[in-house]
């Protein structure tokens, strides 16, 4: 088997222009209410609690985390689609929520992202040109003419690695799923991002595929000197593409570290728990886990202390009392843990 | 915490349960007719897991639900398919209604979605135990607590709503209702796809031990080769309606042999070990008019004049495989 220089150190050597973060996320809470019964008692869903996370510039960040675990609303409340209940968001030592309106439109022009299911974020009506121009049209940021337009999609349909002149004017429907996904990535760099937030871009692809997306994404962004902030459930997508890995859980992030740290020297026993569980690696933790503590049921009421305590095979007292805070245990990896697992404890892989 | 009543399934290793041979199935569309699956053959031993493996539109569905007669009536399908010798698909209605959810039973894609919101879980398996055989409630009652046991639900839980159930209960209730009449066969269609890896992996666990404990064959249906090798036995990868390799889970995934499923197992990412130059397989899959000659031809970085001409048999690879491939035919 060939080996191969490991594609996150590829994306570290050309990366970080300044040492400025892009993206500051301080003491992010996004709660959203949610009406409980007939009587009316209210509830508040804990979708982010309390995240501080920053993104280098030129980085990949992989966001990990099962479903519910507050992923996709940290994305949506990094574009504005979200409204933060507290907290901060800096874009370049902006503010994100103080901005002004011709600051709202260039911040919009700089952020992008792209979701899951293409057949859902892309107008069924709108051909691959329409889909394309239409946010540079918004924007103000190309000619009128027709034939300097189809240039403009030509241009970007064959850096997604699309053929223009047999795609350009075909309907989602038209296309086939990797192709929808790819109209997409070329609309939301059509006005020339630098930050791009992807929920699981690949996760509804076809497996024969999917590479050929990663991939891309990968070249667009050598390309494009673009950051991304990577959403996956999927660790060994997250561990392709990512120079990082943040692992959320229960709305809080319990782990962030260099991939390969993070892969090989979890701290965190969830972390663990989720390295064991990836399909056809056999090991230990995922036996001594009980099975029946259901998770994503109660978003409404976490557990105290740590929110991982109630499935931790290393819970002690304290775990239930006090919150463990997210410190930094070795260079650059952090983890929320009381009892970290220390090297060579936990994880033995084959 | 397996059930008594269903321990009586004995293991007869090495018989088939299942025969299925030459297959084909077509679709009658306003567009034409399109062969979903195209002279297909492959066997269930007793107490055996097959995993049935493809992308989107390759036919695997299709060829799962025609074991149970649950294609749309615009399917036309040929050949054979014996379960313990008797043809299902020349079967009378009835005949086949009682062999449903008795002796084979079927954990539909999405089956967690598939729960009546407004009946209490418990109450669902017992309907689904009374319909096909006539116990008395209190007998079905107790019944129903040991499969939830076995699916590792406390039997507490059965009055409660499926609302009140998590994603990955509301699966294991389905497993629990697919087990209720001691099936020989059980086929699941993508049983874990909704599902978090910590609960996939639980899952997955689950079952391969009910496989095990009460000898029940199983066919697994999934696209996702690392959910397949943690469960079946051995495994038939499925390309543009054909099966295109069948072997043990150790040459298909660790040694395979055509080079579609070669390039499925190496374009994906692992979470371990040595970083690996993957292979992405260009194109896309076809879906409905299938190329000529072999049909992995047009994205096949071997293929050769041949290829595009003849379409290649199974034939013995040098793994523990049948592969269509003419590089193997042709002894490469």
């Amino acid at each position: 088997m060939t080996q191969t220089k490991p594609i996150s150190q590829q994306s570290e050597e050309q990366t970080i222009d300044s040492q400025r973060p892009i993206l500051e996320i301080r003491n992010l809470k996004v709660y959203f209410q949610k009406r409980r019964n007939i009587i009316g008692r209210r509830q508040v869903i804990h979708a982010v609690d309390d995240v501080t996370l920053s993104i280098a510039s030129g980085e990949i960040l992989s966001l990990v985390g099962e479903s519910g675990s507050g992923k996709s609303t940290l994305a949506r409340a990094i574009v504005k689609l979200n409204q933060p209940t507290s907290g901060e968001i800096l874009y370049r030592d902006q503010n994100i929520s103080k901005l002004g309106r011709e600051e709202t439109k260039r911040f919009r022009r700089r952020v992008q992202m792209i979701f899951q299911d293409p057949y859902e974020s892309l107008n069924p009506h709108s051909t691959a040109f329409e889909a394309i121009i239409e946010p540079p049209i918004i924007h103000g940021l190309v000619p009128s003419s027709k034939r300097e337009r189809v240039g403009v999609v030509d241009r970007s349909l064959k850096m997604v690695g699309l053929d223009p002149e047999s795609r350009r004017d075909r309907y989602p429907h038209q296309l086939s799923g990797g192709e929808r996904q790819r109209v997409a990535i070329a609309r939301a760099l059509s006005l020339e991002p630098d930050l791009l937030i992807a929920d699981e871009p690949v996760s509804m692809l076809d497996v024969s595929i999917r590479l050929g997306v990663l991939r891309l994404l990968q070249t667009l962004k050598d390309q494009m000197k673009l950051t991304y902030l990577f959403i996956t459930h999927d660790l060994g997508v997250a561990r392709y593409i990512g120079t990082r890995i943040a692992v959320m859980y229960f709305g809080k992030i319990i782990e962030i570290a260099p991939t390969d740290e993070l892969i090989n020297h979890p701290f965190h026993h969830y972390t663990s728990l989720l390295l064991s569980s990836v399909p056809g690696t056999d090991m230990q933790q995922a036996a001594t886990t009980k099975i029946d503590v259901e998770y994503a049921s109660n978003l409404a009421d976490p557990p105290s202390g740590c929110r991982f305590h109630t499935r931790c095979p290393a819970a002690k007292e304290k775990c239930s009392i006090d919150e463990p805070k997210l410190v930094e245990l070795r260079n650059g990896h952090f983890a929320a843990c009381h009892y970290p697992l220390m090297a060579g404890q936990g994880l033995e892989v084959n | 915490m397996i059930p008594q009543t269903l321990l009586n399934a004995t293991v007869r290793a090495e018989s088939p349960l299942v025969e299925v041979k030459h297959l084909s199935v077509t679709y009658r569309t306003r567009a034409g007719y399109s062969k979903a699956v195209d002279d297909i053959s492959f066997t269930i031993n007793k107490g055996e897991a097959l995993g049935l493996a493809g992308e989107s539109g390759c036919g695997k569905t299709t060829a799962a639900l025609s074991i149970i007669r649950l294609l749309s009536s615009n399917a036309h399908t040929e050949g054979e398919i014996l379960f313990n010798g008797k043809n299902i698909l020349s079967m009378n209605q009835a005949a086949v209604r009682d062999l449903r959810w008795k002796q084979i039973s079927l954990i539909p894609q999405g089956s967690m979605n598939s729960l009546d919101p407004v009946i209490p879980i418990g109450n669902q398996i017992i309907e689904a135990i009374v319909t096909h055989k006539r116990i008395p409630k209190k007998q079905a009652w107790e019944l129903t607590n040991e499969l939830l046991s076995s699916v590792a639900i406390h039997p507490s839980r059965a009055k409660n709503y499926p609302h009140e159930f998590s994603g990955g209960m509301k699966q294991r209730a389905t497993i629990a209702m697919a087990l209720a009449l001691n099936p020989l066969l059980v086929i699941a269609d993508e049983p874990t796809t909704a599902l978090d890896v910590v609960v996939q992996k639980q899952l997955l666990a689950l079952l391969k031990g009910l496989q095990r404990k009460m000898g029940i064959s199983f066919l697994f249906i999934t696209h996702d080769l690392s959910v397949i090798s943690e469960i079946a036995d051995r495994i038939a990868i499925m390309y543009a309606g054909k099966i295109v390799e069948i072997g043990t889970k150790e040459a298909v995934l660790r040694r395979p042999s055509h080079p579609y499923a070669e390039a499925l197992v190496n374009s994906v990412p692992r979470v371990f070990g040595e970083r690996r130059i993957l292979d992405s397989i260009p194109g896309n899959p076809p879906s409905g008019i299938w190329p000529s000659g072999c049909r992995f031809h047009p994205r096949c970085k071997y293929a050769f004049d041949l290829c595009k001409e003849k379409e290649p048999e199974l034939t013995k690879s040098k793994t523990d495989a049948q592969a269509a491939c003419h590089l193997i035919s042709q002894g490469n």
